[in-house]
């Protein structure tokens, strides 16, 4: 099966995070599918958001069902969590975070990749 | 070798848009095959059949769609990213019961699924914007 990561790298507050987390889902149903929030990107896991208060639509309370579609893989940037003081007991769903040289690491063992 | 192009950026605002035309036909002209090109985000602004920019300007609209129409290229815009950023075709106009279209019909309107399917049937995807 192909293996599709996807690179998320918008805050939750664009509209374009909430059109990456559709494609993701859209790929889960075709595709090996994982997921790696980098950059800006990590805000999104944050469990305490209320981007309703913004006018926003909060698209993150579809995380959880991640591994229902087949999302098993689930990754976040350790550095970039430790450099915005986000703690892991934070986060809406469970990930593993991955240094540097991981990441590097994870993006050669894909077929493609999609940046977000 | 079997490209898909992704492209992100809206035209004049963002570098991506140009740099996705240029690269296209540079892998034409190198000989390889484009599968699809697929416009997400502020990329469906690509396909926008109302803009006009100073004669003395790029048209970088009129650009993708000549590149398409030269060389049958199958271009797809997403339909939930062009909707919401009001690119719409006769279907779409009628049923959201508009006066008017927006697209250029050389570009084809249709789902994510189309970009996952570019990113398993192509060997190399590559991504303009973010």
């Amino acid at each position: 099966m192909h293996k599709l990561l996807f690179i998320m790298s918008k805050s939750p507050i664009t509209i374009n995070a909430q059109e990456a987390f559709d494609a993701l889902l859209m790929g889960s149903a075709f595709a090996d599918c994982s997921v790696l929030f980098i950059g800006d990107g990590v805000y999104q896991l944050l469990q305490a958001q209320k981007p309703e208060t913004l006018g926003a639509k909060n698209y993150t309370l579809g995380f959880p069902a991640l591994s229902d579609y087949g999302v098993k893989r689930v990754y976040c940037s350790k550095s970039q969590l430790t450099s915005l003081k986000i703690n892991s007991s934070e986060l809406a769903i469970p990930v593993d975070q991955l240094d540097d040289l991981e990441i590097n690491q994870l993006i050669t063992q894909q077929h493609k990749v999609l940046s977000f | 070798m079997k490209f898909a192009i992704v492209v992100h950026g809206a035209p004049y605002s963002d570098q991506a848009a140009r740099s996705a035309y240029l690269f296209a036909r540079s892998v034409i002209e190198e000989g390889h095959e484009i599968y699809r090109i697929f416009f997400y985000h502020n990329g469906v602004y690509n396909a926008n059949l109302l803009s006009v920019p100073p004669q003395d300007e790029a048209h970088i609209e009129l650009e993708w769609a000549n590149l398409g129409q030269e060389h049958q290229l199958d271009m797809v815009v997403c339909i939930s990213s062009a909707l919401r950023r009001g690119i719409l075709d006769a279907t779409e106009s009628q049923r959201y019961d508009k006066e008017s279209t927006s697209i250029n019909p050389l570009f084809t309107v249709s789902g994510l699924g189309q970009l996952v399917d570019a990113a398993i049937q192509a060997d190399k995807l590559v991504t303009f914007g973010v």
